[in-house]
């Protein structure tokens, strides 16, 4: 209750922002908005999540994407399994969804006990390294991942409490749900007294530790919040796509997630989901015009790297902050000419 | 998915024996010698190379050029050093001298776009088909017996070319003028600076070392893998693991965990084919767990 009570104004803000999503889903004919919107949930997920390793807590994960394609994966495969289905019945979609979220939390709770207690050069290329692992697990379990080909044969979405998944009505606004309620709970985890502790880590991990936190803990508990929350993002597009592909658990599907965070801001809460709209709509201009879309995205990255240094957000905020000083000064300067 | 049957017949057999350690020597000592280029450029600037995947591919692809157009191998071999060095040096002073002493998603970022460029280019240039250069005609002997096995002459040069290469590198660092100058850069730029050395210059250097390290790893890989687009991460991802088992920053140890690797590729490939990646991954973590410093790492470094 408590909860409820210290963030009710972000509760209000998601209630509003998910009433108008599923507007916007439900509200237009073409199911264009509805698609966009739905794979925009799944990265933004995963960039989301990814924020809170990277802008809270200070660890450069390389290796995130590994989080989601496990859950896409895990989730498909096990709603693939007949003997899983055929004895859980109408209950099998949630409680595959539960186990998915579950064994990604396990997966990374495995490799963040090796990965958190390295340096952050360390951090990045064994986070990357790990993720490779799992690409080439992906790549050459061909019996029962399909290999490159990817998950194939669709995954089945039987009904559940009269949600049925197989309409695309019903899985967009499944989706925007699962979406906000993730966004919610990470906005309460940085929010929170474990945010803050998040936030000391990152800007010095001696001064956390001489305070009291135990800091390797606090930092995997970060990291495997932040893998079952891109786990859950991962889910969401395998039931969008009913499937899963190895791209997913490929690295520049990481660098991409990273990208997203800088283009979108790292200071912001909300800038990674920023970053993920601004990068698909980016992808999708330049593929008008050009095949050679990477070259155009190496580019734009290099700009915003080494020019702006910051991101779109980020920009935002520095901007309007020397608006309101600008402002003060000016007002300051007057009442010393009266 | 043990093999047990395989890998005793081929233990108790010499000649099966000396085809899978050449096999694993020339794995080894390619990723050696991206490791010891990994290891030496962040030993001094302190930046992780993660684009340096993407000099052992050009180093490739030139040497795939100078020998269609010359039909002279030594000449590709060069030119791949060469091509990759110079390809370095323009991404240091450009790229990443900018990022030097930033966090490390700045480095990780403009690697990922340098990676994306690249590899976008090489699609442009070469095409985005596999290549195969095959043995160079200079190599085309017949090959050697030894206990049975089968060691082609190819073979014997990359493993003479990357140990030779190695230790000079390792001379060049520990006992020139040249490392001796940026060694002492690495501790404390700006007192050498203030001595009337250019020290931007010798960042940009040893950058280029190391880059030309990843090309003649590319461009004595060209005549034995198939070229690709894209080729240059498998070998990056080897090497982190090379230079977190050998230790950071050493480059001794970046060749013994090397042939280690090599060795447990080669033989898993008889013994546990599915399982190579894995078994690879399992001596990490060991490594990371008992003795995080690395088999021969300093252990300051982290």
């Amino acid at each position: 209750m408590n909860l409820l009570r210290e963030f009710r104004r972000d509760i209000a803000i998601a209630a509003v922002a998910l009433l108008v999503l599923v507007a916007i889903g439900l509200g237009v004919d073409s199911p264009w908005p509805r698609d966009f919107l739905t794979s925009f949930f799944a990265f933004g997920l995963l960039a989301m999540s990814l924020n809170l390793l990277i802008g809270y807590t200070g660890l450069v994960s390389f290796g995130h994407a590994a989080y989601f394609a496990f859950g896409g994966y895990a989730f498909g495969l096990l709603m693939q399994w007949n003997g899983f289905t055929e004895s859980l019945g109408a209950a099998a979609l949630p409680a595959a969804f539960v186990a998915a979220i579950g064994g990604t939390a396990l997966y990374s709770l495995v490799i963040g006990a090796i990965c958190v207690r390295l340096t952050e050069i360390y951090f990045a290329f064994l986070t990357l390294a790990f993720q490779m692992f799992l690409y080439s697990v992906i790549l050459s379990a061909v019996t029962i991942t399909g290999g490159d080909q990817g998950l194939m044969g669709g995954i089945p979405r039987p009904p559940f409490l009269g949600i049925d998944l197989a309409d695309p009505h019903h899985r967009y606004v499944f989706c925007a749900v699962v979406f906000m309620v993730c966004i919610l709970i990470m906005r309460v985890v940085t929010e929170s007294p474990f945010g803050y502790t998040l936030r000391m880590i990152r800007d010095n991990a001696q001064r956390a530790a001489f305070l009291g936190v135990n800091v390797t803990r606090v930092k995997l508990i970060c990291f495997v919040v932040s893998g079952s929350m891109a786990g859950v993002g991962g889910v969401i597009l395998a039931l969008f796509t009913s499937g899963a592909y190895p791209e997913w658990a490929f690295w520049a599907q990481s660098g991409e997630a990273i990208f997203m965070i800088m283009l979108g801001g790292l200071n912001v809460f909300v800038g990674p989901l920023l970053g993920a709209v601004a990068l698909r709509v980016l992808n999708d201009v330049v593929q008008m015009y050009t095949s050679h879309t990477e070259i155009v995205i190496g580019a734009v990255i290099l700009f915003v790297v080494l020019g702006l240094r910051r991101g779109l957000l980020d920009f935002a905020l520095d901007w309007w902050v020397e608006r309101q000083q600008a402002k003060l000064a000016a007002t300051n300067r007057e009442d010393d000419k009266r | 998915m043990l093999e047990i049957d395989a890998l005793a017949a081929c233990l108790s057999s010499p000649a099966c024996l000396v085809n899978q350690t050449t096999t694993g020597l020339i794995i080894g000592m390619l990723l050696f010698l991206v490791a010891s280029g990994v290891t030496l450029i962040f030993g001094v600037l302190h930046v992780i190379n993660f684009a340096h995947g993407s000099f052992y591919m050009l180093g490739a692809y030139f040497a795939y050029t100078a020998y269609i157009t010359t039909g002279n191998y030594f000449v590709a071999a060069a030119a791949g050093a060469l091509g990759a060095a110079i390809c370095g040096i323009v991404f240091e002073r450009l790229i990443i001298s900018r990022v030097y002493g930033q966090n490390v998603l700045m480095q990780l970022l403009v690697c990922y776009a340098f990676i994306l460029i690249v590899d976008d280019l090489v699609k442009i240039i070469w095409g985005a088909e596999y290549l195969s250069m095959g043995i160079p005609a200079e190599f085309r002997l017949p090959p050697y017996r030894i206990a049975g096995g089968f060691v082609p002459p190819f073979y014997l040069f990359m493993v003479a070319m990357a140990v030779i290469i190695g230790l000079g590198s390792l001379w060049i660092v520990t006992r020139t003028r040249f490392g001796k100058i940026v060694r002492a850069a690495a501790h404390n730029a700006s007192m050498v600076s203030a001595l009337g050395i250019r020290v931007q210059l010798y960042f940009a250097a040893l950058f280029g070392l190391g880059c030309a390290l990843a090309g003649v790893a590319g461009a004595l890989a060209a005549p034995v893998r198939s070229l690709t687009p894209g080729m240059g991460l498998g070998i990056l991802v080897e090497s982190f693991i090379v230079t977190v088992i050998g230790g950071m920053g050493s480059i001794p140890g970046a060749f013994l965990a090397a042939i280690i690797l090599g060795l447990t590729r080669s033989i898993g490939s008889v013994g546990f084919p599915l399982f190579v990646d894995g078994a690879m991954f399992m001596i990490m973590a060991l490594v990371l767990i008992f003795r995080p410093t690395g088999l021969l790492g300093q252990g300051t470094l982290r």
